[in-house]
């Protein structure tokens, strides 16, 4: 069995009488969709945070390539190659879509104290931001001011960013969140490519894409995994059928 | 409309022909006053990195501008009296030259930065304008008390410092040492915007979140720009008090501070001669209506209320087509 990337053990995190994690654990291992389901309050954000940083455990540990990460702070997690996309677009929105991109690639290569070459010219960078857009979709949209994309195109755009760190893993939380049928099929399509070059940590609601995507789907509620298994395991699991699949709500 | 790029040749170009003209007019007060317009819109310029680029309003840049004046008159005043700053350990003379001072003003504002920022960067939104103004009122009430350089009643200058190969004391020579100096902060500061520091500074300020994914240190980031942005204040601060040839805390107190920030409101927040436009309505409007009445203050403030209910821009943005930021 190959080395998981992540791992998360035993982690707790309680917000007042609120446990938000109560003793997860779960891994990522090379070259798989591990899917994280649940239902809304589950503590799904909170895991992320924990995982990404931003949020310190209360207890329990966070291991990123066998090396602890938990006390590590957002920038650190992300140097060290976990790329993250967020649930509700997190981009500069007065800033063109090809310098969010070149924003990525400064973090990527840490060279943010360089004073006098002008970032945007700069020819290695343009060249690895043009192939991250051309890879989700936007190469005709480079100098788009970010606020006019659609909603879908941000999704699009935060990937591409993710991309640009080449990460040795990806944290998705819910990438097809409003993306519609056609775009949320065209990311199917697109993430089932990209987990051979990292695996993927994919937060959904999107049933459908879920079990289109995993390799293996945790399922989390009231902070606690009551089921970790391939996609077929977890459609005849009687538990998570009952707690979440079985009274299936629309969520906005 | 004007290309924003034009509009700001335009402006340099004013700011460059109005004192010759006075010099052919025989008007050596309005080239005091375009002189102070320079150094003004110079330490607007170094808030502007702060407060536009990176979103840190500082009400605290009073600090830097007064301790360039101090710079120069604690530097100038042991020049003037020959005796020298300190003996032991090793011996520092006073000076009256102005390139040493710049750098003493711009490091010691750098340094001063260095601490106020590591302290109030740890804060955001409302709390880090307080905690700037906080130092600020630290620095003015330290400068009435301490009784060696003048106190309350500051510290007098006689003579201008010098610049090799310059008479300072003749206003159009002044004059074009400022705007010389305003130009290379300007070129400077243009570049750092354009750079890869300059995109990580905004990134910062649109999206931190964002900022931090991609793996950079925001409050690292934030940190060299208030340093730097210090450094220009500091630099602009020397010059003004040469201009008077006087130093009192009146530099280090916030009015000073928002005057500042008057000037970047006025002409544009986040843009690079957006304080030239700023300063400089600020100083005609001083001196115009400043004759009509004392209340002069009054219509600054109702022009103030216009601009931010109206034209965000401020007069650069309000007069010009918006460019791409980063063409």
């Amino acid at each position: 069995m190959t080395e998981p990337i992540l791992t998360v053990r035993d982690v707790h995190k309680a917000f007042g009488a609120l446990k938000a994690s109560d003793g997860i654990s779960l891994d990522l291992k090379p070259g798989e969709i591990h899917a994280l389901i649940g239902p809304n309050g589950a503590g799904k954000s909170t895991l992320i945070k924990q995982i990404a940083g931003g949020l310190t455990p209360d207890r329990g540990t966070v291991h990123f390539e066998g090396r602890e990460i938990s006390g590590d702070t957002v920038y650190e997690r992300a140097r060290l190659g976990l790329g993250r996309t967020f649930q509700i677009s997190a981009l500069a929105m007065q800033f063109t879509v090809l310098e969010n991109v070149v924003l990525g690639l400064v973090g990527e290569s840490g060279s943010v104290f360089r004073f006098f070459r002008p970032v945007m010219k700069n020819p290695a960078y343009l060249e690895r931001a043009h192939h991250a857009l051309k890879r989700v979709g936007l190469q005709d949209h480079a100098q788009t001011k970010t606020a006019e994309l659609s909603h879908g195109q941000r999704r699009q755009l935060e990937v591409a960013v993710a991309l640009t760190l080449e990460p040795k893993a990806f944290l998705m939380d819910e990438p097809m969140a409003g993306l519609g049928a056609e775009g949320s099929k065209a990311l199917t399509g697109f993430l089932r490519e990209l987990k051979a070059e990292a695996p993927i940590l994919l937060v959904e609601h999107d049933m459908d894409a879920v079990f289109a995507l995993a390799d293996r789907i945790s399922v989390l509620v009231y902070g606690k995994i009551i089921a970790t298994g391939s996609v077929a395991e977890i459609r005849a699991n009687p538990e998570v059928r009952a707690a979440y699949l079985g009274h299936e709500e629309v969520e906005a | 409309m004007l290309r924003e790029t034009h509009l700001n040749g335009l402006l340099m170009l004013a700011l460059l022909i109005v004192p010759l003209a006075a010099l052919a007019l025989n008007e050596p007060f309005i080239i005091t006053l375009a002189t102070k317009v320079t150094i003004l819109a110079l330490a607007g310029v170094g808030l502007n990195l702060a407060l536009g680029q990176g979103g840190l309003i500082s009400f605290g840049h009073a600090i830097f501008f007064g301790l360039g004046g101090y710079s120069m008159g604690i530097l100038a005043s042991h020049a003037q009296s020959f005796t020298p700053l300190m003996e032991v350990p090793f011996l520092i003379e006073g000076t009256k030259l102005m390139p040493v001072i710049w750098i003493v003003a711009i490091a010691v504002s750098c340094l001063a930065a260095l601490l106020v920022g590591l302290l109030s960067l740890r804060t955001s939104g409302v709390y880090f304008i307080m905690v700037t103004l906080a130092f600020g009122q630290m620095f003015y009430y330290f400068a009435i008390s301490w009784p060696a350089y003048g106190g309350e009643d500051g510290l007098v200058i006689f003579v201008r410092n010098e610049f090799p190969g310059l008479n300072t004391l003749v206003p159009i020579q002044f004059f074009g040492l400022c705007f010389a100096v305003l130009c290379a902060v300007l070129f400077f500061v243009s570049k750092l915007n354009k750079s890869a520091f300059g995109l990580a500074l905004s990134g910062a300020h649109f999206n931190a979140e964002r900022a931090e994914t991609v793996g950079i240190d925001i409050t690292r980031v934030r940190l060299v720009a208030f340093v730097i942005s210090a450094g220009i204040t500091g630099l602009a601060g020397a010059l003004f008090a040469d201009l008077n040839r006087f130093v009192s805390p009146t530099m280090f107190s916030w009015h000073t501070s928002g005057q500042i920030m008057i000037f970047i409101i006025l002409g544009g927040v986040a843009r690079l001669y957006g304080p030239i436009a700023g300063a400089a309505v600020y100083i005609i409007l001083e001196h115009y209506l400043g004759a009509f009445s004392d209340y002069w203050q009054i219509y600054l403030g109702l022009i103030l209320l216009f601009v931010v209910l109206f034209a965000q821009g401020g007069l650069i943005g309000g007069l010009s087509k918006r460019e791409a930021a980063h063409d």
